[in-house]
């Protein structure tokens, strides 16, 4: 069994700043972790790999850095790590990183099951998954919440919905992403960290694409332009209520705040 | 016998009412059952005759004054979180809430201190602390104790081992005195000679001897990074065996906390709550502070390497919020898991000296197993504070009361064999107040006796817990 699992590098806190003109988080110099979704995502991988054998491989397109949080799922119990970085890339939107991720899948080789986190905790959109498979051609279930049954040809997995459940199968290539209730991701192991000690991530550029469209990169592949991107405003404020009328004065201050009208 | 107390008579009601307000005092059954007993009913449930809810310490002064001057007796309560059975009306009297006092002041920078009111809860008094860049570390399970119960109580919790408890954290306090005087303990100075330390001898009193009503609370520069280590090990010996080594390092840990899978089991069985490390079936959780990334990596790689020495299988590592999360949150429902596993618990909180945990921990099960019970010992390995779980497992009432009280008596004896002491971090209170006596001796309850009487002659405030005074002499 060949696995695949689409990792991403996102802040490690939700402290972070916003680069004013063009709109991107700045990662630079920014503390970063493993996307959490994306745990789901790799102990999913190791538990397939522990039943079924194979190699379990994390794939990720972001800059060198990356090679920190490979270095972390190496101790995970995770055989082999890509990353995909190359200045063409850069200003990726959904579009072109789903499409360069599976230009990067294609490049390593055969995939039995590609399985990505539901979403990241920086972009939050939840489309790179599915899009990768369709890029690939490949069929795909999003939001998985349970694998029902897994061999070396197929798999079944069940997704909830508010009102009911799903159980699907697929045939082998495929891809699922998974939500965050699949099970709990183990911890980094200690010893495994010490035996992964010089394993060192593959990495690929534009060169080792199979498709070398520039067009289908980075900025010129993203036809998504963000317009405008900020926190939101903190504004937290506490009040003392003293004395008389303490409704009254509660009453004025929703008033004053425009919370209640027409009064 | 405690001193007669007078009943609360109408009259005297009327004139809470006048120093306070009608909404918040309640008589007899408009007392919610809740204002019985703390979270361990076990150690006794008692009806307050009039439950009143302070809004300042003016008011705290006037009912006082009045209690005073009529015997009747006055148990202060917080939010009821306590472990001891403490908070209750033993002798009936007035339940005295200072939940409503609940104040945060800014923050002092320049003193690196906080002043709240006693009501405040500690959750909220860390994160304003939080807000303004600085810690309060005392770090009890319980985060929505009141601050003010913390203090009385003298709070412990597991970042003891690094940080200390919440006595080292009292700069100052306002208190009122059984007769209804105004009084304050120190003031916001780091160092004090003047006099004996009586601050010190309130915070831990256990709302014996007066009315705990603002507190001056010292605040510390935060850490920069905080990382937590799961050490699995197979057996018990070797897992308990590393806690002084680890200690021993150029790294105080912040924490050491002693699990076995036996307890993990529970919690994932009745909370659903599963512990991300599958192998091993004692674990210790070591949580780290440290100002960098290198000092951090040092000190991951010399603790991960001890384990290993020491016979640990292997050493997880906690290096993101999410993960801290997902073995501490574990640990936090420990209590929680096993009320739902049995219906009977009885915990023993004896602290024992460092380097006699081994011994403790290996002769808390051999008792536990002479008496039919079973024992688990979780807690916080890294001050001796070793909880000692006794949880009932298909026995009769009559020999699950008689099995306890002889299980939880041998276990004190060997506490006190090894140099320990009674309670940790939960206190006397009512739950341990047959013990005390004789586990400190006569000459140092006197003591105790005098001290309490010093404060409070007339014996109204929390009477009946901690120690028993049987009379008292004009």
């Amino acid at each position: 069994m060949n696995i695949v699992v689409c990792i991403k590098q996102v802040p490690a806190n939700d402290k972070v700043e916003i680069d004013k003109e063009s709109g991107t988080l700045k990662r630079m110099g920014a503390e970063s972790k493993i996307n959490p979704y994306d745990l789901f995502a790799i102990e999913t991988a190791l538990q397939i790999k522990e039943k079924l054998g194979g190699v379990v491989t994390a794939i990720t397109m972001g800059p060198s850095q990356c090679a920190e949080m490979m270095k972390d799922v190496f101790s995970m119990g995770v055989d082999k790590g890509v990353i995909i970085s190359d200045k063409k890339f850069a200003g990726a939107d959904v579009l072109a990183t789903s499409y360069t991720l599976s230009q990067g899948i294609s490049a390593i080789g055969k995939a039995d099951v590609i399985i990505c986190g539901k979403q990241t905790t920086d972009g939050d959109t939840a489309q790179v998954g599915p899009s990768i498979a369709e890029h690939l051609h490949i069929p795909h279930i999003a939001w998985v919440n349970e694998i029902v049954d897994i061999n070396e040809r197929e798999i079944v997995v069940r997704q909830n919905f508010e009102s009911f459940s799903q159980v699907s199968k697929m045939e082998y290539p495929a891809l699922i992403t998974v939500e965050k209730d699949i099970n709990v991701p183990r911890l980094p192991s200690y010893k495994l960290m010490k035996e992964s000690k010089g394993k060192e991530p593959i990495f690929l550029s534009f060169e080792d694409m199979p498709d070398k469209d520039l067009s289908r990169y980075g900025l010129v592949g993203s036809p998504t332009v963000v317009e405008k991107i900020f926190p939101p405003n903190p504004d937290i404020k506490q009040v003392y209520i003293e004395g008389e009328n303490k409704d009254k004065q509660i009453f004025d201050i929703l008033k004053e705040k425009k919370f209640v009208q027409g009064v | 016998m405690p001193f007669p107390y007078n009943k609360v008579l109408d009259e005297d009601i009327k004139k809470i009412i006048s120093v306070t307000d009608e909404k918040r005092v309640f008589v007899g059954d408009e007392i919610r059952e809740e204002f019985y007993h703390d979270e361990m009913p076990e150690y006794g449930m008692y009806a307050p005759e009039v439950y009143v809810e302070a809004i300042s310490t003016k008011e705290v002064s006037e009912i006082m004054k009045l209690c005073y001057k009529r015997n009747i007796p006055v148990t202060v309560r917080g939010a009821g979180t306590g472990l001891a059975g403490g908070a209750t009306c033993k002798y009936g009297g007035i339940m005295l809430s200072i939940m409503q006092m609940n104040k945060i002041y800014e923050v002092d920078k320049e003193n690196m201190s906080i002043t709240v009111q006693p009501g405040a809860l500690l959750c909220d008094v860390a994160d304003v602390v939080s807000q303004a860049g600085l810690f309060y570390p005392p770090d009890p399970g319980e985060r929505t104790a009141s601050i003010g119960g913390t203090v009385i109580t003298n709070a412990g919790g597991m970042k003891a081992v690094r940080y200390g408890v919440t006595r080292d954290y009292v700069r100052c306090l306002e208190a009122v005195l059984p007769d209804g005087e105004i009084v304050r303990f120190s003031s916001n100075v780091v160092k004090n000679t003047t006099g004996f330390d009586i601050k010190d001898l309130v915070v831990g009193s256990e709302g014996t001897l007066c009315v705990v009503t603002e507190i001056t609370l010292k605040l510390i520069m935060p850490p920069k990074i905080s990382r937590t280590l799961v050490m699995a090990f197979d057996e018990i010996e070797p897992c308990i065996e590393t806690v002084p080594k680890l200690l021993q390092q150029a790294f105080i840990p912040t924490a050491i906390e002693f699990l076995e899978r036996e307890l993990l089991e529970i919690v994932e069985r009745c909370l659903n709550k599963p512990f991300p490390v599958v192998e091993g079936k004692s674990f210790l959780i070591v949580m780290y502070d440290a100002n960098n990334q290198e000092e951090m990596d040092f000190c991951i790689e010399r603790a991960c390497n001890l384990a290993i020495e020491m016979g640990a299988l292997d050493v997880k590592i906690c290096n993101t919020q999410e993960r801290i999360a997902s073995v501490w949150s574990v640990r936090a429902s420990i209590l929680e898991g096993m009320k739902a596993d049995s219906d009977a618990q009885e915990e023993c909180d004896v602290v024992v000296p460092r380097a006699k945990i081994a011994e403790f921990v290996k002769s808390a099960k051999k008792i536990g197993q002479k008496y039919s019970i079973r024992v688990i010992v979780c807690g916080h390995a890294g001050d001796g504070n070793i909880h000692t779980e006794l949880l009932r497992q298909n026995l009769s009432d009559e020999v699950w009361e008689k099995n306890t009280k002889e299980c939880l008596r041998e276990l004190y004896q060997k506490s006190k064999e090894l140099g320990g002491q009674l309670s940790g971090e939960h206190g006397i209170g009512n739950g341990r107040i047959e013990q005390f006596e004789e586990f400190i001796g006569q000459r140092i309850y006197k003591l105790h006796k005098d001290i309490k009487l010093a404060f409070d002659e007339k014996l109204i405030l929390n009477p009946g817990k901690v120690i028993e005074v049987e009379h008292y002499d004009k």
